[in-house]
């Protein structure tokens, strides 16, 4: 167990108001994205609370982790796990998406600082990330690099042009962790876990990473104890050298019923109601959720 | 006589001495862009990144915003068609500090036909915010430009050639970005010109004066940014310009000079470029020719449009 019984439940409080700030932020600006924000909330939150080494005070401080949200449109999470993190005030999530926020649409790091990269346009989180850690061997720190995929966006070849030059520079300072939610914004007709076609159907993302040698770590991407254990592994780096994916196995849009496992919560906006209906599903009441 | 690409891997070299952070990245094309001189020399801080450019230009903009000074090596074509996305999203909107080698620009890339014959790259390029596009004229401004990209702090493309092409500037030349550069005095029509193309227009222009037309010759190295009030100054007095340029007639350096006088200075601007159509393969002096860039041809239209 790496986790007392106090910190799980202050775990899992933080990710049932992180959801709960994800639908109210999207409602409020009448725009974004709400099944993959909330498909990665454990993982943003393990990330952000436990496993990097960061300091909110000190966003460019030379010897911090790095992260990397290449699955840009899942910002809304990313902002709302930064602010309970610190890097800005809660109430600075009202201004998401509205004209001269620091709070893009998708992540721009000229404007906010604590992002390592700008994103949106898929696919390419993990070069930069690669660039990251292969900069960290050439001027010897030990930071590691964090890259957080979606399966959706690993069809962009670019993502496989990055894992075949990541093992061959054998960067074991760099982990990929996807968020297997098994949805895409539309995808193939039929059902898989959701309802629509797995993004990868029968092919397996683990099988395609070990293809490319990195080292592949499967888990429960909604279980802090096993995103925790896991990025513990890989920041210890492989035996070989080599580059760590986890497989984070998530649902889409978890935590809320009415969401759960469905493509057109992708990006769909809240209403009042669906607040409401939020705040019963996770138990929460609104007095509980910092403003 | 030298190509660019010779300049671009001696420069390598030597500023691979003077900045220990500067880092070469290349796609496979070492030895075609000549960077390959970079590795011998500094084997270490050359990163193979193989054919995947998409790739390639991620993981400058993760080195540059780490503090390296990552150069890149590929033909134009595959950085602002193939790689044009990451380029534009990781390293253009990120302002990173990625100078980009940008080899093989151009008609004259070796017999490969039109697949690597990039005739759309500076409009491309001079219609991305953030970006500097950089096009000199001889070895001697490849040089000198890659010199300030080290210093300057922001993503640099440089748009160089393969083959080799006259050295007509002086080896104490200092670049100064948006510079217009006045290569020949005249009177009766100012030429144009960007990148090794500014040389033939300066032969051009020797024929021309042997039948009595005064024509001056200015060279845009610096596409962007650009000292607008300093090229209307230097165009003013001539009542005919003609640009030419190794480019469509579309977006590059004709659609530039174009925008600029049209708003300040309307006169009439003669086009000289590829006419909305791919190349092809043929010999360099055979596709000067048949595209009208050649010194020869460029005398023929400047004759024919002065006299009209």
């Amino acid at each position: 167990m790496i986790l007392e019984t106090d910190a799980r439940k202050e775990l899992e409080r933080l990710a049932k108001i992180t959801r709960y700030l994800i639908l109210k932020t999207v409602h409020q600006s009448g725009a974004g994205h709400v099944g993959g924000p909330l498909s990665a909330v454990e993982i943003l939150i393990a990330l952000f609370f436990k496993v990097m080494r960061i300091d909110p005070k000190r966003p460019d401080w030379d010897d911090r982790d790095r992260f990397i949200l290449s699955k840009g449109h899942a910002a809304v999470g990313l902002y709302t796990v930064m602010a309970l993190r610190g890097y800005f005030p809660v109430s600075e999530l009202a201004t998401f998406d509205k004209g001269n926020s620091r709070l893009q649409g998708h992540p721009d790091m000229t404007r906010l600082p604590g992002l390592d990269i700008s994103s949106g346009s898929l696919g390419q989180g993990l070069s930069a990330g690669l660039g990251y850690a292969l900069g960290a061997k050439l001027a010897k720190k030990d930071f590691h690099t964090w890259v957080l995929l979606g399966d959706g966006e690993i069809q962009e070849g670019m993502v496989w042009e990055a894992a075949h030059v990541a093992s061959r520079y054998r960067l074991d300072n760099l982990t990929a962790i996807l968020d297997d939610n098994g949805l895409q914004q539309y995808g193939w007709r039929g059902k898989g876990r959701g309802d629509r076609r797995d993004p990868w159907d029968a092919l397996p993302p683990a099988r395609i990473f070990e293809a490319f040698g990195w080292r592949v770590i499967e888990i429960d991407g909604h279980d802090f104890e096993q995103i925790l254990s896991a990025c513990e592994i890989a920041r210890k780096g492989a035996p070989a050298e080599r580059p760590t994916a986890i497989i984070a196995h998530t649902v889409k849009g978890k935590g809320l019923p009415f969401t759960e496992g469905k493509h057109a919560w992708h990006s769909k906006v809240p209403s009042s109601e669906d607040l409401q209906r939020a705040l019963e599903a996770l138990g929460l009441d609104e007095s509980e959720v910092p403003r | 006589m030298k190509a660019l690409r010779e300049a671009f891997g001696e420069t390598l070299v030597e500023l691979g001495e003077k900045y220990p952070r500067l880092l070469v990245l290349d796609g496979d094309l070492a030895n075609s862009t000549k960077a390959d001189r970079f590795e011998a020399a500094f084997p270490d801080r050359f990163l193979e990144m193989g054919i995947a450019e998409q790739n390639m230009l991620g993981v400058a903009a993760g080195l540059a915003h780490l503090g390296f000074i990552p150069w890149l090596s590929s033909f134009t074509v595959f950085f602002t068609h193939r790689a044009l996305d990451p380029l534009r999203m990781l390293v253009a909107q990120t302002h990173a500090n990625v100078k980009i080698g940008a080899a093989y620009s151009g008609l004259l890339t070796g017999y490969t036909g039109k697949t690597h014959q990039d005739v759309e790259d500076l409009a491309i390029m001079r219609a991305m915010p953030d970006m500097v596009v950089l096009a000199p004229i001889d070895a001697v401004e490849t040089r000198a430009m890659m010199h300030w990209a080290c210093e300057y702090q922001g993503p640099v493309y440089l748009r160089l050639t393969r083959d080799p092409s006259p050295v007509v500037l002086e080896a104490a030349y200092r670049f100064e970005p948006g510079r217009v550069l006045e290569l020949r005095q005249g009177r009766d029509v100012a030429l144009v010109g960007t990148g090794p193309q500014s040389t033939r227009l300066l032969e051009a222009a020797k024929a021309l004066a042997r039948e009595g037309i005064e024509a001056g010759v200015f060279h845009l190295g610096s596409l962007k940014p650009l000292d607008e009030d300093g090229l209307l100054e230097k165009l003013r007095p001539y009542p005919l310009v003609v640009t030419a340029e190794e480019h469509s007639i579309y977006g590059g350096l004709g659609g530039l000079v174009s925008e600029v006088l049209s708003a300040a200075d309307p006169k009439r601007v003669i086009r000289i470029g590829i006419e909305d159509r791919w190349g092809e393969s043929a010999p360099n002096d055979w596709l000067l020719d048949r595209y009208g860039l050649s010194a020869p041809r460029i005398a023929e239209r400047v004759r024919k449009e002065v006299e009209s």
